[in-house]
């Protein structure tokens, strides 16, 4: 009778041990982030600061999914993709040119993309982390591996604050970082004291882990 | 008629230059649309949506300027009608 007891205490305590992992391996397991905006709010602006002229914009056709761990955020992995045609410069003429096949040749290449591959520098700081995330640029056809610095913001169960009668967790990603326009065949003979070489790029950008 | 485009030429230049100022005279490339921030105040993102709004550029003043020079310019090619009655 006794040992039938210690039988039946010891089975309950191995699967209420079980149970716990489990709960905890669920927990710590990387989770999948929407970058799909349905605010519209995720942004990616550019500048080029030539001599002659500034050409400044932003575009919101943002999309893709990143897999982020905050146990371990040096895991962090995906794909961002922002709509080249949303691309948008206040004067018609330049939106026209920023479009035209000299340009980004939206025609033809409809998404920039940046695969994130690996990171490193991690550093943590309770839900923000920064770190250099290196991973392959794709603008106009031509890929080439740039490292950027990026700052992640883990945001837990704040997604029902930004969207009602929606449950999950948000992460925010944050990067500042330069290109070159001659690196992508971005409109190669234009003279650079009127079209800058150097194109600065900031993307503010927030996913969704819906549960 | 040389009254005409002379006249014409001028009215061109002082609506591009009152244009200009009342849309807050830029001094950039003209613009058909304008950019307002947002702040999303959960995440702290400032997005941006824009709003067409036309605001009157530099260039928009040198293309108006140059249509009125040549209006005035052509206003020459007419002869004043008083000298062709001296002549006459």
């Amino acid at each position: 009778m006794q040992t039938e007891q210690n039988e039946t205490m010891k089975t309950k305590i191995i699967t209420l041990l079980t149970l716990t992992s489990l709960a905890g391996m669920a927990l710590a397991a990387p989770q999948t982030f929407d970058f799909k905006d349905p605010k519209g709010v995720n942004n990616a602006v550019f500048k080029l600061d030539a001599p002659l002229e500034a050409i400044n914009g932003s575009a919101n056709g943002i999309s893709g999914t990143v897999t982020f761990d905050p146990a371990n955020p040096a895991a962090t992995k995906g794909k961002i993709l922002v709509a080249a045609s949303s691309l948008h410069v206040p004067n018609p003429m330049m939106q026209g040119h920023l479009h035209g096949d000299q340009w980004l040749d939206v025609a033809n290449h409809q998404d920039i993309t940046f695969e994130a591959k690996s990171s490193s520098n991690v550093n943590t700081t309770g839900d923000n982390t920064t770190a250099d995330v290196t991973g392959t640029l794709t603008i106009k056809g031509l890929a080439k591996e740039i490292t950027v610095p990026v700052k992640f913001s883990y945001l837990k169960d704040k997604l029902g604050l930004r969207v009602p009668n929606q449950s999950g967790d948000l992460l925010v990603m944050r990067a500042n970082f330069v290109i070159k326009r001659s690196d992508f065949g971005i409109n190669p003979k234009a003279p650079e004291d009127k079209v800058s070489d150097t194109i600065d790029l900031t993307l503010s950008i927030a996913g969704a882990s819906r549960r | 008629m040389k009254n005409t485009f002379r006249i014409l030429a001028i009215t061109m230049v002082v609506t591009a230059a009152v244009t200009w100022l009342a849309t807050g005279a830029n001094r950039g490339w003209t613009k058909t649309s304008v950019a307002t921030k947002t702040t999303d105040v959960v995440t702290g993102i400032d997005g941006f949506t824009y709003e067409k709004r036309f605001v009157a550029g530099l260039d928009f003043l040198g293309a108006t300027w140059l249509g009125a020079s040549l209006l005035a310019g052509v206003s020459f090619l007419f002869q004043n009608k008083h000298i062709n009655n001296h002549a006459n």
